[in-house]
């Protein structure tokens, strides 16, 4: 059986500057998957180029069977790819219910827009509360919950979130981590990238370790978490 | 007598004039972020493509049956301009520094003009614009030409067209999240090129609308219309708020408004005898727009930059 998303020594520049230096990993349905790594290791620049908004310097990605080279981000979506981007890029301007709406851009069947409107709103019961409030006035954590719930409203066989827990108080970062678990309890398979690699990692079947611009350890979540090396570079241990 | 209420009248229908073509920058602005200055030469070919359509038709037609014909093909050609201009001029520069498609821009509005005084016939003089018949009415102390009727109904009929596509259309939603975050508007599917051309093309109709009244008006349309005209919308825009459209049909009546009365009325202050009649209108219109930016840089309707994520 083949994975749902296959990337393969993926090879991603700005200009002259390689950001991301081959890289290869797979994302089997059902599973989920976590880059961690520091800031500037080429993570967001990977999910940036697996939706469509970068376009690869060299390499293969295989998604649903499907390559995808060179095909635009607004394509992309409709295979089934969903990208809740870093820093939540939620629309501001427009109420939680138009921010949702716009999550389900492609699908035209009405009622079950309406009753997917519906599961974000009991996934997230403050977002159900406010759905007339414009976006931008929301706080971040709120945001954050938005931007999921309007990933999820394309109804994709991969959900890929860009660091959903960044700026977040503790407590909200609890409560997006408990979200994750439990969309992944429900079967979703999500691609993570997150800076909490703790959380992280005790969320995932599979882990990858970046570090500019190249996957450096591989291995399943509980086993990164007792790696030695990983536990001293990620984890805030000596 | 009292002037007043005409003074106001021709304020609002030359107001009227300088929203429509507004929604050009201001749509084209909200979303690439970029001044299409030729935009005043778009409204310019407009006339002329409607023009076109009348020396088609034969003499003896109703002008009424003319009117929509000559907006159609006087809007088609503002389109097709438009469009071209964005598909071939702009999308290529489209990650370039900011002067490299202003600079375009101001390249193509001199080519759009020399090509109709050069290629359409007899244009390097006004050419005579049909004017929508004799009839004249008057309310109270208002009268006015059915150009000026025509003028008013398509304002309204276009504005609220344009509010209603954009607020309660699908393609009107994906319009706003595409200016709001333009990447992320990609990331739920909607492709951003053919939204950026809708900009585009909506722009161009609504100057054809202004260009048709605007020959039906004043009697003729010229090579060099659009320059004026395009830097006075583009100064509505910018009054009102550049990027948001309900901005431009505020700016756009507000500069009308504040130049009509402004060189009827100024020279009534002890000291400004000098300063009235319509010579001075300019100057009055862009002495606003300073006095406005001083006050709120940002334009009458327009958001803080701030404010935007």
């Amino acid at each position: 059986m083949t994975a749902l998303l296959e990337v393969q020594d993926l090879k991603v520049a700005y200009g002259k500057i390689e950001a991301v230096k081959g890289i290869s990993f797979s994302v089997e349905a059902g599973q989920v998957v976590t880059l961690i790594g520091t800031n500037g290791a080429g993570k967001t620049t990977t999910l940036r180029t697996l939706s469509g908004l970068l376009k690869p310097s060299g390499g293969r990605i295989l998604f649903d069977g499907k390559p995808l080279n060179g095909t635009p981000a607004h394509k992309i979506v409709a295979l089934g790819l969903a990208h809740s981007p870093e820093g939540r890029h939620i629309f501001p301007r427009l109420s939680i219910t138009e921010n949702l709406q716009l999550g389900a851009f492609l699908r035209k069947d009405v009622e079950g827009i309406q009753k997917d409107i519906q599961r974000a709103y009991e996934l997230f019961p403050i977002l159900g509360e406010r759905r007339k409030q414009a976006a931008g006035t929301l706080s971040g954590g709120e945001q954050q919950m938005l931007a999921m719930g309007r990933a999820l409203m394309s109804q994709p066989k991969l959900l890929m979130l860009d660091e959903p827990s960044m700026g977040l108080s503790p407590i909200m970062m609890q409560k997006i981590m408990a979200t994750i678990a439990e969309l992944k309890a429900q079967g979703t398979t999500i691609l993570l990238v997150e800076q909490n690699a703790q959380a992280a990692l005790s969320l995932a079947d599979q882990g990858h370790v970046m570090e500019v611009g190249k996957i450096v350890v591989s291995g399943t979540g509980s086993d990164l978490l007792t790696d030695e090396s990983v536990r001293k570079a990620y984890l805030g241990e000596d | 007598m009292n002037t007043l209420p005409q003074q106001l009248a021709n304020g609002l229908l030359l107001g009227s004039m300088y929203g429509l073509i507004a929604i050009g920058y201001t749509m084209v602005y909200g979303i690439v972020q970029l001044i299409n200055f030729a935009h005043g030469e778009i409204f310019m070919t407009g006339g002329f493509g409607a023009l076109s359509v009348y020396l088609i038709l034969p003499d003896s037609i109703n002008i009424w049956v003319a009117l929509p014909l000559m907006l159609i093909g006087g809007g088609l050609v503002a389109v097709l301009i438009a469009v071209g201009a964005e598909r071939f001029a702009y999308r290529p520069l489209r990650g370039a520094p900011r002067l490299a498609p202003l600079i375009t821009a101001i390249g193509l509005s001199l080519a759009l003009q020399e090509a109709i005084r050069n290629f359409y016939p007899q244009a390097d003089k006004p050419r005579v614009f049909p004017e929508l018949g004799e009839g004249s009415y008057e309310i109270g102390s208002i009268t006015f030409k059915n150009a000026d009727l025509f003028l008013i109904v398509a304002a309204v009929v276009c504005m609220t067209g344009l509010a209603f596509f954009v607020r309660r259309s699908r393609t009107g939603r994906a319009m706003q999240a595409t200016a709001q975050d333009p990447d992320t508007a990609q990331l739920m599917g909607i492709d951003t090129n053919r939204i950026i051309v809708i900009a585009f093309a909506i722009g161009g109709f609504f100057a054809a609308v202004a260009s048709v009244a605007y020959g039906a008006k004043y009697g003729h349309v010229e090579y060099r219309m659009g320059f004026l005209m395009g830097l006075k919308a583009f100064t509505a825009a910018v009054l009102g708020g550049i990027g948001n459209i309900y901005g431009a049909m505020v700016g756009g009546l507000v500069l009308g408004i504040a130049e009509v009365t402004a060189s009827a009325y100024i020279d009534g202050i002890p000291g400004m005898g000098e300063f009235g009649g319509s010579s001075w209108a300019n100057v009055w219109a862009f002495c606003l727009l300073i006095l406005v930016l001083l006050v709120r840089p940002q334009g009458l309707l327009g958001e803080r930059v701030a404010d935007r994520a």
